[in-house]
């Protein structure tokens, strides 16, 4: 690997985190999506109270995957938008709908509200998850010339490659939604939902796998090059497992042994994403390899640090959420009525803290009105934060605490 | 489609049809987005605030008031967490020559806020959903990455226009860039310190006064419990507070503009000629040569720019008319927002006064009907200073180096998107007002429940019942 394609790696990365964790958000929609009566209810609000936790988190990594593609490959991320601005555009749509129906979810008092809200929103899991894919057939096809707006705005997505891309995206999400949703279903004693979910994973899952193997011959004949590359050594290995994984996770989600089942079909999704890359080496567009691609030298060696920089913060983060959520920690039975552990050290508000802020805001201000810059202006501003700062806290104390308590003020 | 045709030379503009639209699609997102920002900056620490005071006395009125803004500050960030993506694919759908050219000089700046963006992600769901599961000092601290990182995600995405503002860090040679320093370039620019800190400020002035607006509101129809009262003052208090900082720091950010952007400064005022000692004319309408109709406050402009009444002022006939701004939406905008902001302040001060005097709440109901009308109007002045930087930027993307019009997108199909949004947009509004409304209509103390968010359902059909926290 060289330093141009190390970003690469790390985009690779998140699109696969975003295959996996985006996609069953994206799935769990999808399972929602036309569930009716009292069945259909428990299936839709089971969908929601496992995806809340975690689906803001699991969006993030399209925003990842992006701002690292325009910082390394600014000419292929501007050359894709362009050309794929509708296909990307349905995208966005898709995604704002579905932030809403979390968003709004929260306050559906009724079950005909619920429905109706579940209606309009889960369209989104067919749109975005599609569209994301189509796009995705359009650069692997080599579909997508350099230059602004340079590739077919209609043929460069609806093409068969494209298409079967799309679909294959809309079922894998179903899938690894059914496999989360089972799993997390189980953990939290709900028989009857785990084994919804288990027989909509096994169809799911046949249904993928055939999608895909399906994909494969459609891609042979519409993309040669990209055919002949995902059967020859090295990406035929990724595929190989992929293969092996969605047929393991399939015995596992038979055997009701989710909680593997889960890494399984993780596992099935993410390896796709790799033979794709690797299939497509080391053309990012026709005519651009990755090294032409990449950006100037420091603006890579940037990226790589503050990527490495920000998952010493992200990965300990991700593995704390996870882990509770993982750990049915957010469920029911984990709630203990904890206020009740709460040891309260009653202590009134103290206003010396008001005479710290006003010392704070005497400094600021002149400081602040005088200089043009430099630590004088620096240590000016920052005093007067701190003075709005201790002041809030200290007369927002005070002021909560109510009227007539002057003499403790 | 002969503009395929003309594409030979990528990323040379080659369809300027829709750059209005394309701008319009742009301003609407982020005219959308940034209050939503606002939510995300100050809200956790209200939240926090109030958490804190709980632990403090052991009062369960704060805790409720903490439980039920958290589930407030989930939707919102719910909605910012896709608003917020939209802005970023917008960047490619709409300025893909800009990208293309420029994306590696701030690139680092977004990729910086990805992982702010994680952490708030993360510890929002931790602290929402960690309510009655996790011990009350484990979820107090859950709190505190929220509220750092809508400081770190917002100095970042700032760094990357406070570039656009007063670019460097680059050398710019036959339309690429090369010797690029993406650290100098986003965060070795003085210009980010004023633009961060003005919008910090503005952060907890807009969610401070829409908060208190809302209890403002209640206050005047009965509504005057112990709850209401808390949920009225604390964030009334921080508003009040951070008002009068407001201006300093727009102070501070005017003399930055005057000295690194002096025909942004000129449109502020629409200045045709340099001169020293500047007036500034209230209100009016500049019409290309001199503002008309407005009111003359003499020597202002130049006291305002450089704390000197006889300063002499760069005018805009010091540029080509084609490198000026259109003078009259920035004029207004920061008209606007200057208004706006002084009637903020004296909010504050007669809020601060009769606190501080008397240790009570204003009596008046003029009083609340003022702060109800304040929520609305610090977002119009919030937007109305981005439009005063952004349209004051202009024609430029990059000040000095890449016009607009240079970077915009030769799709075509842009009007269909604009219009698109415009619905989507209309549609995510009313859905916002109608989910606030209805956490709103929760009964005041609940049970923990399932999903930690849908019981609070449960009993909305009953409107203030059960307030057992009294």
């Amino acid at each position: 690997m060289t330093l141009a394609e190390a970003p690469l790696v790390l985009i690779l990365i998140g699109l696969a985190a975003y295959a996996v964790l985006g996609g069953a958000d994206f799935g769990a929609a999808f399972w929602q999506f036309g569930a009716r009566g009292e069945r259909g209810a428990a299936l839709r609000e089971h969908a929601y109270r496992a995806m809340g936790p975690v689906w803001e988190a699991n969006h993030v990594w399209l925003v990842f995957v992006l701002v690292v593609c325009w910082t390394a490959y600014p000419q292929a991320f501007a050359s894709i938008f362009s050309t794929l601005s509708v296909p990307l555009f349905i995208a966005a749509i898709g995604i704002i709908l579905r932030g809403t129906a979390y968003a709004v979810h929260a306050g559906t008092a009724r079950e005909i509200e619920r429905r109706a809200i579940d209606g309009v929103f889960s369209i989104s899991s067919l749109l975005t998850p599609f569209a994301l894919g189509t796009a995705v057939g359009a650069i692997a096809s080599g579909r997508v010339p350099i230059g602004n707006a340079a590739g077919d705005p209609l043929t460069s997505w609806l093409n068969p490659t494209s298409l079967v891309i799309g679909t294959l995206a809309v079922a894998s999400g179903a899938y690894v939604a059914a496999v989360y949703l089972a799993g997390d279903a189980a953990r939290a004693g709900l028989g009857e939902l785990a084994a919804a979910f288990r027989t909509r994973a096994l169809g799911a899952g046949v249904v993928t796998g055939a999608i895909a193997f399906a994909g494969l011959a459609v891609v042979a004949y519409d993309a040669d090059r990209l055919g002949d590359n995902l059967l020859a050594w090295p990406a035929v290995a990724a595929i190989a497992t992929s293969a092996a994984a969605g047929l393991a996770t399939l015995e596992f989600v038979r055997r009701s042994r989710f909680e593997v089942a889960r890494y399984g079909a993780s596992a099935a999704v993410a390896a796709v994403v790799a033979g794709w890359a690797l299939a497509q080496r080391p053309e990012l567009l026709p005519g651009l390899t990755v090294e032409k691609a990449a950006a100037r030298r420091p603006v890579l060696i940037a990226t790589i640090a503050g990527v490495a920089l920000g998952a010493v913060v992200l990965i300990p983060s991700l593995a704390l959420l996870f882990g509770l959520v993982l750990h049915g920690r957010f469920e029911e039975q984990a709630a203990a009525r904890s206020s009740d552990r709460a040891t309260f050290a009653p202590r009134r508000p103290r206003l010396s803290l008001l005479a710290m802020a006003a010392v704070a805001g005497a400094v600021g201000l002149p400081l602040t009105l005088v200089f043009d810059g430099g630590p004088f202006l620096a240590v000016g501003v920052l005093a007067l934060l701190t003075f709005v700062a201790l002041a809030s806290v200290a007369l927002g104390a005070a002021a909560a605490e109510g009227d007539g308590r002057r003499k403790r003020l | 489609m002969i503009w395929f045709l003309l594409a030979a030379v990528p990323f040379a503009p080659v369809d300027r049809e829709y750059l209005f639209e394309a701008r319009q699609m742009q301003a609407l997102s982020f005219a959308v987005h940034i209050p939503l920002v606002c939510f995300g900056i100050a809200f956790p620490a209200f939240v926090l605030f109030m958490e804190a005071l709980w632990l403090r006395t052991g009062d369960r009125v704060y805790r409720t008031i903490a439980k039920r803004w958290s589930r407030v500050m989930l939707a919102l960030f719910a909605i910012g967490v896709v608003t917020g993506t939209i802005l970023s694919f917008e960047l490619g759908l709409l300025w893909p020559s800009f990208m293309a050219t420029f994306g590696e000089v701030f690139g680092l700046g977004f990729t910086l806020e990805a992982f702010s963006f994680f952490v708030e992600a993360i510890f929002i769901a931790v602290y929402v959903y960690g309510w009655d599961r996790l011990s009350p000092r484990a979820h107090f601290l859950s709190g505190i990455p929220v509220a750092i990182a809508g400081f770190t995600g917002s100095l970042t995405v700032i760094s990357v226009n406070a570039w656009m503002n007063h670019p460097s860090g680059f050398t710019l040679e036959e339309g690429r860039v090369t010797h690029v320093r993406p650290l100098d370039a986003l965060f070795g620019n003085h210009f980010l310190w004023h633009e961060v800190m003005h919008m910090y400020v503005a952060a907890y002035i807009v969610a401070g006064f829409l908060t208190a607006a809302v209890y403002a509101w209640g206050w005047l129809r009965g509504r005057r419990g112990r709850y209401e009262r808390v949920a009225l003052v604390v964030p009334l208090t921080v508003a009040a507070l951070a008002a009068p900082v407001q201006i300093v720091v727009g102070d501070w950010a005017a003399r930055e503009v005057a000295r690194e952007q002096p025909t942004k400064l000129a449109a502020f005022e629409g200045l045709h000629e340099t001169e020293k000692g500047a007036p500034v004319h209230l209100l009016g309408w500049y019409d290309g040569d001199e503002v008309r109709y407005g009111i003359p406050l003499p020597r202002l402009l130049s006291l305002l720019a450089f704390h000197d009444p006889n300063a002499r002022v760069t005018g805009l006939e010091e540029v080509p008319a084609d490198e000026r701004p259109p003078v009259n939406v920035v004029r207004v905008a920061f008209q606007t927002m200057v208004g706006i902001g002084f009637v903020l302040a004296g909010i504050s001060a007669v809020y601060l006064f009769v606190w501080l005097r008397r240790r009570r709440l204003p009596r008046s109901p003029w009083f609340y009907r003022v702060v109800v009308a304040a929520g609305p109007l610090s977002v119009v002045a919030l937007i109305a200073g981005w439009v005063t930087t952004e349209v004051g930027r202009q024609p430029w993307v990059v000040y000095g180096h890449m016009r607009t019009e240079a970077a915009v997108t030769g799709a075509s199909g842009i009007p269909v998107g604009y219009a698109t949004l415009v619905l989507v947009y209309a549609g995510l509004l009313l859905a916002v007002v109608w989910i606030l409304r209805r956490l709103a209509r929760a009964p005041l103390d609940v049970q923990p429940g399932p999903s930690g968010v849908a019981p609070l359902i449960a009993g909305a059909a009953r409107p203030n019942a059960e307030r057992e926290e009294r």
